[in-house]
């Protein structure tokens, strides 16, 4: 029964997903609604968690802004999500980043991926 | 409207259009054969009797095959249910009804087997406070005091106490339709409807 469950998921999952972990540098842009006006904007920064399967998957994403940390979830499956670029991957040897709460500036970043 | 008889497959999530996320709990429901039209005449009563699933022939008998068979059913269905309707001329025997009957926006009502839960305490069962979890208070999750002493010098009925909780029939009214698939045969319900995966309800307008 859990399967037709997927089976109703999988309809509505988004395909043009690009891989990315956390880590990655991502650029997400989103629909916001102002009033009647839409518009999308974009929010690039860190990916630091990607939680949860199937249609209820989401990430994290992590930025900096006017030395402000600023941290937003995204459902991955969301049509407001219009699309997510990655900019830069980053190697990292955990799942969830969140000690990058903590740390600001240099000891901040992370060292980015060889791709082979 | 009568209703349907339907089984519950779990719950998921559907984005709508402003891209909020909107509960749902999927149903497959129907279709259910109309068995039997009873009316004033006959049985006292205006309903119609629908089934639902089919039964292994082992598994029912000679009487309940037979009332299936007039019914045009090739197997006996596994649940038998009726529904009160105003005026039962409207529908015969061996029509089916399916999902088609709702669309989305309906509101509906669910009834159900809700879980059964054992033995509770009344903070589990009745929402009872207990005593607080810190600040020097033992901890405790009894219910106090149930009622004066030496008159009554009883406990009055329907005193909310601890014991078996869940494994009722419970309905839940004004439950939004979001979605009908006619082809598979499923409803979308926004938010939870009683009772386990796989279990058995009713829905009706």
């Amino acid at each position: 029964m859990a399967d037709l469950i997927q089976e109703i998921e999988k309809a509505e999952l988004r395909d043009d997903a690009p891989d990315f972990a956390p880590g990655d540098t991502v650029r997400v842009a989103y629909l916001v609604k102002e009033g009647a006006k839409e518009r999308i904007q974009n929010f690039e920064g860190v990916c630091i968690a990607r939680k949860n399967g199937g249609l209820a998957e989401t990430f994290t994403v992590r930025k900096i802004s006017s030395g402000v940390g600023v941290e937003r979830i995204f459902p991955l499956h969301a049509p407001t999500v219009t699309a997510i670029e990655v900019v830069r991957r980053g190697r990292v040897r955990r799942a969830k980043l969140y000690y990058l709460r903590g740390r600001r500036g240099k000891a901040a970043r992370i060292r980015e991926k060889r791709l082979r | 409207m009568p209703g349907l008889i339907g089984k519950k497959v779990g719950m998921t999530r559907i984005f709508d259009e402003d891209g909020v996320q909107v509960p749902v709990t999927v149903i497959e429901a129907g279709p259910c054969p109309v068995v039997q039209v009873k009316s004033e005449e006959t049985d006292g009563y205006v309903s119609i009797q629908v089934g639902f699933g089919s039964r292994k022939e082992k598994h029912s008998t000679q009487a309940i095959r037979g009332h299936a068979a007039k019914a045009g059913l090739d197997a006996a269905p596994r649940l038998l249910r009726e529904f009160s309707v105003a005026e039962g001329d409207e529908y015969e025997v061996g029509q089916e009804l399916t999902v088609e009957q709702f669309e989305a926006g309906d509101r509906v009502k669910v009834t159900g087997s809700s879980k059964g839960r054992g033995f509770q305490g009344v903070v589990k069962r009745y929402g009872f406070a207990g005593r607080p979890g810190g600040h020097g208070h033992p901890m405790s999750r009894t219910p106090g005091s149930i009622g004066p002493g030496t008159d009554p010098s009883r406990v009055i009925k329907g005193k909310k106490l601890p014991g078996r909780m869940g494994g009722t029939r419970t309905t839940i009214r004004n439950l939004q339709v979001v979605r009908v698939d006619g082809e598979r045969n499923l409803l979308f319900l926004k938010g939870g409807v009683p009772g386990a995966r796989d279990g058995y309800v009713l829905i009706s307008k």
